[in-house]
């Protein structure tokens, strides 16, 4: 009784950790039908704005110091909802309804934030800025004013131009500034996120330990699950989402803003990423590189659970993460060992018992279940259906 | 739902272009700098090559190499450089890619016509650009702890060989630590091949495996291994860790979730060192060893200069660790054979190699006739500050044995290229 529950905690908090990371994609790729590769990347972004958190409060002492990762939460959550924001206004709102281009834009965008983790310092930022100040100012001046052929031809020279300043400027700033100014923020070394005391241990329950930081993920998990039910199913704005991903035409013709909908689901989506990025810092590490090893096991969950629907989703993490605890730990081969005529299977099992062999035996159940059930768990019904 | 023009669709490629342009150029600055910076210093150069990941996994762990050589060789130059001509450093970037490397392996030695090559972190780029060192007869400086079962005439190796490092680390926890051992070790050439190695000296001296698990590179996933770990190892025991880059946070912090404390599971590593602890996070490392021949706790004049060097020129919080010191010092013992041989023609200085010896930072070391160096091994227990307590070493160096005396296929081979009748593997 008591390994079939360990077994069932672990599994669950394996599921967690997969659900929450899934959870911004669940939204964006589930909702929306956005593929989004640099999802990885934003759960990395609110990992490193726990990071700065943390250094921050570190500033302040022992009793504060304890408490730097729930104001790190709300931290994440805005740094990659922001970015989240900007990455829909400046890219994926062109390319809706493109899937390959969506595909190909979000990795480059990916690899963009890997690179600006390693290599930004404050100048770096300040020609960031007087970039977006100059081409994004002169955009909005110049806007509307001229007809489509001058104006394409006033974009390329403000672009090549403020381009050409922020680089110099850039350079300059390289060259001359002390070296404050040219520090690196990050580097490309992995930064250590050490969890507050009370998250570090664990709760001794009969013969093993149930990880603090393992039952706060869990719990994170769950809020983050009641907060996006009540805010799809009760809220206005949630309603509107709700409208314009089942009927965007539609809605439109209602007066409902499908613009402000999108940019509004995406950077939810996002936001989420960055609270998982928090959660994660707990057990993981934290590095430019952080984002990769999750994107593949979301894009999984999302899509064995069904796109577009959350409970499958959540069916699915667990589902995933019980197996892989299962198999990978060797549990299941020491449940059955006793049966006789499961001889077989257990040998088999006893092959499949390392974290390596485990992955590979639950990527074929996967592939073998979607064989059958092509669209997830809880397929789309009716018209939405886009078989 | 706007559709993207052609004409926007330039613009737009041309800023993602612009803007990564960009911050490559802020990326690549210091290293570009500082190269140019060598090269100006004087007219009459003599060209060697440095090849390491810039950008890419390996980035965290190979530019602190890059910056350890880079010193040398500004040591060097400001002591009026290798007879009497300065040293330009040409810097490639294998970016983690193995093909990468040895495609820009060959661009150093044909393009650059460097007269040697200091570079490789991971035995895949090592015997990546093997086969190109070895068709162009030219001479690779190798400086990281690696499986062995290796000996090329083209390359000197001034890490550890299993013997060195390994091993007196697993005699050392059978004295010290109990019989019962678990290996977790992540999922490429070098943990296989340790953990093989292992569990012959085991078999040989007594100890017993009681499980094995290997991690994909990047999975950060550690649930299934610590419920084996307890399965296997109720009442406490050893574990063997080769664990390699962001799975070794999770390791550690998870492990200290499940209540597994350095005092009933001592965690013996291998491939973690100053760096590496700094990134994990010294609260998840107190108690807990690692092997090496080079700490920076160590107490030596030669050290203590390569320290207060390193910080003045990489800033005070930098650290120095194993990899780093093999690095720098490899650069001396290149030095000191070309030297030797009065030339920088590549037989002579092969064979000048052999036999060079310095008071490096880890005490005396000496480059055998296996292209190896003699090492004092070291056990370092991890303290408050993120620093290892040396807690045991070897009276003094241990000479190196690339083919390893435990496994069956390679017992009794050794390799010597002093003499021409024995060369890489001989039957000793």
């Amino acid at each position: 009784m008591a390994i079939f529950l360990e077994s069932l905690f672990n599994g669950l908090s394996i599921g967690a950790v997969l659900l929450i990371a899934a959870l911004g994609l669940a939204i964006v790729f589930g909702l929306m039908g956005v593929i989004n590769l640099a999802h990885g990347e934003l759960i990395m972004l609110g990992a490193y704005a726990t990071f700065v958190t943390q250094n921050l409060f570190k500033g302040f002492g022992e009793p504060w110091f304890d408490f730097y990762i729930i104001v790190a939460l709300p931290v994440a959550f805005v740094v990659s909802g922001l970015t989240g924001l900007i990455l829909e206004k400046g890219v994926i709102r062109y390319l809706y309804g493109r899937p390959l281009e969506t595909l190909l834009a979000t990795w480059g965008v990916s690899l963009i934030l890997r690179q600006l983790v390693r290599s930004v310092n404050w100048v770096l930022m300040i020609a960031i800025g007087i970039f977006s100040l100059l081409f994004f100012g002169g955009m909005f001046l110049l806007k509307g004013r001229y007809p489509e052929k001058i104006s394409n031809l006033i974009t390329g020279t403000i672009l090549t131009l403020s381009i050409a300043l922020a680089a110099i400027t850039g350079y300059f700033l390289q060259q001359n500034s002390p070296k404050r100014m040219t520090e690196l923020w990050f580097g490309t070394r992995n930064v250590d996120v050490t969890a507050p005391a009370w998250l570090r241990g664990g709760i001794p329950i009969g013969g093993f330990q149930v990880p603090i930081a393992r039952v706060f993920i869990i719990i994170l998990t769950i809020v983050c699950i009641l907060a996006i039910y009540w805010f799809l199913n009760k809220s206005s704005w949630g309603l509107r989402i709700r409208a314009v991903t089942q009927n965007r035409t539609m809605s439109a013709c209602l007066g409902i803003p499908t613009e402000k909908v999108d940019a509004l689901t995406f950077s939810i989506g996002s936001g989420l990423a960055g609270i998982a990025g928090c959660g994660i810092s707990l057990l993981g590490s934290v590095g430019p590189n952080t984002g990769q090893n999750y994107i593949i096991d979301t894009f999984m969950v999302v899509v064995v659970g069904g796109v577009g629907n959350l409970l499958g989703t959540i069916i699915a993490a667990l589902g995933i993460g019980i197996l892989n605890y299962l198999i990978g730990s060797g549990i299941l081969v020491i449940f059955l060992i006793d049966i006789a005529f499961l001889k077989p299977l257990v040998d088999i099992l006893m092959f499949f018992a390392s974290t390596s062999m485990a992955k590979v035996l639950v990527f074929a159940l996967i592939i073998i279940f979607l064989q059958i059930k092509p669209a997830g768990i809880f397929p789309p019904k009716g018209r939405n259906a886009q078989l | 739902m706007a559709r993207l023009g052609r004409r926007k669709f330039l613009t737009y490629t041309s800023a993602a272009l612009g803007s990564s342009i960009v911050l490559k150029a802020y990326a690549k600055s210091p290293a570009q700098a500082t190269a140019q910076q060598i090269a100006q210093a004087s007219g009459d150069k003599i060209k060697v090559g440095i090849l390491h990941s810039l950008s890419g996994t390996m980035a965290i762990s190979e530019t602190t190499v890059v910056d350890a050589e880079k010193l040398a060789i500004k040591e060097i130059n400001a002591d009026g450089g290798v007879l009497g001509k300065q040293i330009e450093a040409i810097v490639e970037d294998g970016a983690s890619d193995w093909p990468t490397f040895a495609e820009k392996a060959a661009k150093l030695i044909e393009q650059d016509q460097v007269v040697t090559v200091f570079g490789c972190w991971t035995s895949a780029s090592r015997q990546a650009v093997l086969p190109v060192f070895e068709s162009k007869n030219h001479m690779l400086w190798y400086p990281i702890q690696y499986e062995g079962q290796e000996c090329s005439r083209n390359i000197f190796y001034t890490g550890a060989t299993p013997n060195q490092q390994i091993e007196p680390a697993v005699d050392w926890l059978l004295a010290n630590k109990g019989t019962k051992f678990f290996l977790v070790g992540s999922d490429y050439v070098f943990p296989r091949t340790a953990n093989t190695i292992i569990k012959e000296q085991l078999a040989v001296k007594g100890g017993e495996i009681v499980g094995e698990d290997y991690l994909p590179l990047g999975n950060t996933e550690v649930t299934p291994i610590i419920t084996k770990i307890r399965v296997a190892l109720p009442n406490g025991g050893i574990i063997f860790n080769s664990l390699n880059g962001d799975s070794n946070v999770a390791f550690f912090k998870q492990m200290q979730g499940a209540g597994l404390t350095p005092e009933q599971y001592p965690v013996m590593s291998v491939s973690i060192a100053e760096e590496e602890v700094r990134q994990i996070g010294k609260e998840y490392l107190r108690g807990h060893y690692a092997a090496w021949n080079y700490f920076q706790t160590v107490d030596t004049p030669a050290n203590q200069k390569f320290v207060e060097a390193f910080r003045a020129e990489y800033g005070q919080d930098r650290v120095t660790n194993d990899p780093m010191e093999a690095a720098y010092i490899m650069v001396y013992l290149w030095k000191q054979a070309v030297e030797k041989a009065g030339t920088t023609e590549l037989e002579a200085v092969r064979a000048a190699a052999i036999g060079q010896s310095m008071d490096a930072p880890e005490g005396f070391v000496e480059m055998k006739p296996s292209h190896h160096i003699s090492k004092t091994v070291r056990i370092g227990q991890i303290r408050d500050d993120g620093l290892f307590e040396i807690v045991w070493s070897t009276d003094g160096p241990i000479d190196p044995l690339p083919w390893n005396q435990f496994v069956p296929e390679t017992k009794g081979y050794g390799c010597d290229w002093s003499d021409p009748n024995k060369g890489g593997r001989y039957q000793m």
